[in-house]
């Protein structure tokens, strides 16, 4: 059951990266190039290290190489959704799988994209300097896992008190524990300022709504097309006689 | 068992039963390992932490870790 599960979590994110890929190469790809001719700039390139050897060529980057990233991060959260659901299935109040799969969806963008990236944003090539590359990604994942450990603390927390006080209690009062915390959590962590002076506000702005956008369209089809799945699964297929077979199968 | 049968023929709201837990956790351990591994390796390889040395990893899966927000240089 659960292998199953997990198989078709996974195929789905493959499929989610998929339509995130056509979204990122769309109206991400062009701020990225954009974000290279800064770099590569004479006027800028000064600044910077010495000019880099082309390992991959921009075209498999932009190319097989996002393909790759895309699917591969899909798959991967495909999964981890996938193992999240067989815990939370038939364990949130009355809500039916393709809820549960929602809400979990729900739950995992605010906790895994959305949050995190308000504190440390999305950059693009250029923006950021190389001497601190250590700490911007350390702060990154200890933002990133506490968040995430906090969502499912205030999760199961939130299940508690739903029980006694009915879903959307629960539910209120335990984001606005995650929130409160949150809050405290991005006043205690250090800001990260290293934008080059003159690059463009708007090509910046641009760049981390594409980058949102692409983790949107990854996490909607996600949350959307595994709930659909999941829904049709063998247990939900329990038609007479079916049953049998299906129990026994597993 | 044909009553049983009948009883589980429910409508499209109904919510399942629970998968034990026992269950779930000898999967959820494993995969999320390996799960995350791949995260790790789209995410963060060859940026500051490096497995495998090079950054042909990090140079291909360059624009997907820039555009999923990961750090990237």
């Amino acid at each position: 059951m659960v292998g199953n599960l997990l198989l078709r979590g996974m195929m789905i994110g493959v499929l989610a990266g998929l339509l995130a890929f056509c979204f990122a190469k769309t109206f991400g790809e062009p701020w990225v190039d954009y974000a290279i001719a800064f770099e590569e700039h004479p006027s800028h390139a000064a600044a910077g290290a010495a000019e880099e050897p082309e390992i991959v060529s921009r075209q498999t980057q932009a190319g097989f190489g996002l393909l790759t990233g895309l699917l591969v991060y899909g798959a991967a959260i495909g999964g981890l959704l996938a193992l999240a659901f067989a815990f939370a299935d038939g364990r949130l109040g009355r809500l039916s799988s393709r809820s549960v799969a929602a809400v979990i969806a729900a739950l995992g963008y605010v906790a895994i994209v959305l949050v995190p990236q308000l504190k440390y944003p999305a950059n693009p090539p250029a923006v950021g300097s190389a001497d601190t590359i250590v700490a911007r990604t350390e702060l990154f994942f200890v933002m990133l896992a506490f968040s995430v450990a906090l969502m499912i603390a205030a999760a199961m927390f939130g299940r508690r008190l739903s029980e006694r006080f009915g879903g959307w209690n629960g539910a209120t009062v335990a984001a606005g524990v995650y929130l409160a915390i949150m809050t405290v959590m991005f006043a205690a962590l250090p800001n990260i300022e290293e934008i080059p002076a003159s690059f463009s506000p708007g090509a910046l702005w641009n760049f981390r709504v594409a980058s949102i956008g692409v983790q949107t369209v990854l996490w909607a089809s996600i949350g959307l097309g595994f709930g659909a799945v999941a829904e049709f699964s063998a247990r939900h297929r329990s038609v007479p006689g079916k049953v049998v077979g299906a129990a026994a199968s597993r | 068992m044909s009553n049983a049968a009948f009883a589980t023929t429910a409508p499209a709201t109904s919510r399942a039963e629970p998968i034990p837990v026992g269950t779930i956790l000898p999967w959820a351990v494993f995969a999320s390992l390996m799960l995350l591994l791949a995260v790790y390796f789209v995410g963060a390889e060859e940026g500051a932490t490096s497995l495998i040395g090079g950054s042909y990893v990090h140079e291909f899966v360059h624009d997907g870790r820039h555009l999923l927000g990961f750090p990237c240089h």
